[in-house]
């Protein structure tokens, strides 16, 4: 359990971070708040007037509220990219809906001898709806802007998936650290801030008539002025703007890192791995924290900064096989050990690409490949046993677990059955020492981080080398799990940070080093 | 002063107002008399044009009322509601000022038209000036109504039922007030209502009404007298005695009794 104080010492630590998302997110709360407005409230008026109008409109603003707000965030990033637009145009469409029908519900409710009185003592129709229509349905539509603030906030917090920011920043930072502490220190102001905003605009709602015309005459002003917030910080400059994952963004070996060691100082935006690449291909970003033999690496054409300071642990990849498996069929392990070193950084890539971005079969991708090495033979449809291959749920997995099943049929009179789609570490580990699967492809930093988790000083000293992390990796397993370490395959799909190849090579990058002190050359 | 021809309004299917003609002097009263549904309430809101009529024409002082724009019009009209149809968020004073206001009077003139008005209403300008219309009682609402339908002294008057929904001594003591307000000497005066008591009350020239056409047009005293055939004969049988005794001179005792006897005979 945390204790009350150490949240309190997160937030005290974090005073800064925290002020500027609070502050991004009232903004971004009242910049699509005051579109919505804008926007709705003559539309409300239209269709009290153009009832055909009103189902479609009404029934649009529907849909738009029940589509789920992360669905509608991906609908929109192909068409607008990333950050604030998408971002204050999504939020615009989820608040229309209570802007627009209450609009439309305070009108039709003003008592209709009241309306036909307005237009018998011979006011205009524009007379009779400031004067009379939109006075006496305030209190509606002050409701109705009371739910799209409060819809805002909450939905605000999505905002930081497209590096727009807000307390989203903290709560996804969190729940990807499971960091209890931080996600309340994104939860508990976002909360706050909705119960504070519905209170004040509640205080409007029930002004009297005299404050209500005031009331409504500075609305604009203030929803103006609020709106000015998101805009500020987003004022100052710098060259480059690095978008990293919530994960990246609290892990020591991620931004913190980079911060402590390399002393890197770059403006930074949080965003969402789904959508990172295609920012930084767009040139909406600079600098990404990504994995290193991701396939669209390949496919944006970016290059990896080489971590020269070694702050990201090595993530070799390696197959793990339960002790009982090994000694029952002593032929498996040379032919596991096949693949040991043939497949580095660039190659796994490009096989990443090939299933990601053309669309081969992760089987057709791993066939081709043995073809290619010489090492594929025709299955030998033994009969000696079987052994149950598993993997986590992404291609590379799939990829080298099919290779290690044209291996072991071809080389070997065992069958194999596979087990591909296993959710993350944990649940593969677990069918691994739960005796659910025989083996699977596992990455030397995920089992000492996630698996082992050895105090803080002997991480720092093991990650400094691949061998070391190895090395300790399959001592401890051993020992611990019996389970053996085969061989590394070769390539390490660790944290990196990527550029695009061209304005890397144009600047001169070539390792986080090189960055730190071109930044702070230009800021000199 | 208002002339009518041919109007003919219909509501889908349903002929509210079925090619109806008239004129109507200045400083006359008229009220269109007749059952709910008969037309009475479209007719008068055609001449103000709340309502449009499918054909026909309307002009006020020989000139077309389609000619000029609505809200225009309306300034110069008054208009009473039987349910007052005051503003809620208005007060007292501001609810009489909304048509000076419109026709741009200054401030001024309105407040001290607002006071005169509201005095001649007996609603004490000093008690009721500041205050909303939900804090009044059902006959002052109404006494509001009037003095805003005659705040900018409109040449004509239109009451929709303007009494109808007080109780019977309120109602029997702001219809005194009204009938007593000196403002309404030269003013034109169209009335709609279902009782015929009133109409009787304050009616120059009665249109009593059924299904959309004027059944009979006259003083009281031809409708009562010369009934223009069974259903005007019939509209009055229930109230025959006493309108007829309010037109029997004071003392003429025989003429009291032939009419009370002939009143009984048809109720037997």
């Amino acid at each position: 359990m945390d204790h009350p104080e150490s949240l309190w010492s997160f937030m005290h630590e974090q005073s800064a971070k925290l002020l500027q998302q609070t502050i991004q997110h009232i903004g971004l709360t009242f910049i699509s708040l005051f579109i919505t407005v804008l926007v709705g409230l003559p539309l409300g008026i239209y269709i009290t007037r153009n009832k055909r109008a009103a189902g479609l409109v009404l029934g649009f603003a529907g849909v738009m509220q029940t589509i789920p707000s992360i669905a509608l965030l991906g609908f929109l990033i192909p068409v607008l990219g990333i950050g604030p637009i998408p971002a204050i145009t999504a939020l615009f469409l989820y608040a229309l809906l209570p802007v627009i029908r209450n609009t439309y519900a305070g009108i039709n409710g003003v008592d209709p001898g009241v309306k036909e009185a307005a237009l018998a003592m011979g006011m205009t129709g524009w007379q009779r709806l400031i004067r009379v229509d939109l006075v006496l349905a305030f209190p509606v539509i002050m409701a109705g802007i009371r739910t799209a603030t409060v819809i805002n906030v909450g939905v605000g917090t999505l905002a930081a998936y497209i590096a727009a920011g807000g307390l989203g920043e903290f709560i996804f930072g969190g729940i990807a650290l499971n960091n209890t502490n931080m996600i309340l220190a994104g939860a508990i102001p976002a909360a706050l801030l909705a119960i504070l905003l519905d209170f004040l605009l509640s205080l409007l709602q029930r002004a009297g008539n005299r404050s209500r015309r005031v009331a409504l005459g500075l609305l604009p002003l203030v929803l103006l002025c609020l709106s000015s917030f998101y805009v500020l910080p987003l004022g100052y400059s710098s060259r480059l703007l690095a978008g990293f994952t919530p994960e990246f963004m609290g892990r020591r070996d991620g931004d913190i890192g980079l911060r402590a060691v390399y002393g890197l100082n770059i403006r930074t935006v949080v965003i969402s791995d789904a959508v990172m690449y295609k920012a930084i291909f767009n040139r909406k970003l600079d600098v990404i924290s990504g994995y290193s033999t991701d396939g669209r690496l390949k496919a944006y054409d970016l290059v990896t900064l080489e971590d020269d300071r070694k702050i990201f642990p090595p993530y070799y990849a390696a197959p793990v096989v339960r002790n009982e498996v090994m000694e029952k069929y002593p032929e498996l392990a040379p032919v596991l050990n096949m693949l040991a070193g043939r497949i580095n950084d660039s190659v796994m890539t490009d096989l990443n690409f090939r299933v990601e971005y053309l669309n081969q079969s992760p089987e057709q991708c791993a066939r081709d490949f043995l073809v290619a090495q010489g090492l594929y033979r025709a299955p030998r449809n033994g009969k000696r046993g079987v052994v149950r291959l598993g993997s986590k749920i992404f291609p590379e997995q799939y990829i080298l677990t099919d290779m290690y099943s044209m291996l072991v049929r071809g080389y070997t009179d065992l069958e194999v059955s596979s087990k591909t789609g296993l959710g993350g570490t944990k649940i593969c580990f677990e069918a691994l020492t739960h005796d659910q699967i025989d083996m699977y492809p596992e990455y030397t930093g995920t089992a000492l981080l996630a698996i082992l988790q050895p105090p803080a000083a002997e991480t720092a000293r093991l990650t400094v080398s691949r061998d070391s992390v190895y090395n300790y990796v399959k001592a401890a397993m051993q020992r611990d799990y019996h389970l053996t370490w085969l061989s590394p395959i070769g390539f390490n799909n660790a944290y990196a940070l990527m550029m695009r190849r061209a304005q890397a090579r144009q600047l001169r990058i070539q390792t986080i080093t090189d960055l730190t002190n071109y930044l702070k050359k230009d800021r000199s | 002063m208002i002339s009518v021809k041919n109007v003919t309004k219909t509501f889908g299917s349903y002929k509210a107002v079925d090619d109806i003609s008239f004129s109507i002097k200045q400083g006359e009263n008229i009220v269109f008399l007749g059952t709910s549904g008969s037309g009475k309430t479209t007719l008068l809101k055609m001449i103000n044009r709340l309502l449009e009529p499918d054909h026909g024409e309307i002009a006020i002082d020989g000139v077309s009322i389609y000619v000029q724009r609505p809200e225009e019009l309306r300034r110069k009209i008054g208009y009473v509601f039987q349910n007052n149809g005051l503003f809620p968020h208005y007060t007292i004073s501001e609810n009489i000022s909304i048509v000076p206001r419109l026709l741009g009077w200054d401030k001024k003139r309105m407040a001290a038209r607002a006071i005169e008005l509201m005095e001649k209403l007996r609603l004490p300008s000093e008690q009721y000036g500041a205050a909303y219309p939900f804090q009044l009682s059902g006959g002052q609402q109404q006494r509001v109504g009037i003095a805003r339908a005659l705040a900018a002294d409109p040449p004509i008057l239109l009451m929709d039922e303007p009494f109808g929904a007080l109780d019977p001594i309120t109602r029997s003591a702001v219809k005194k007030d009204f009938k007593e307000l000196d403002e309404l000497r030269s003013k034109t005066i169209v009335l709609v209502t279902h009782d015929v008591q009133e109409a009787f009350e304050l009616a120059d020239r009665i249109f009593l009404m059924d299904k959309g056409k004027v059944v009979q047009e006259g003083t009281p005293d031809q409708l009562l007298f010369e009934p223009a055939g069974e259903y005007v004969r019939t509209f009055f049988e229930e109230q025959r005695f006493p309108l007829e005794a309010e037109r029997i001179a004071a003392g003429d005792y025989p003429a009291l009794i032939r009419a009370f006897d002939k009143f009984k005979n048809r109720h037997r």
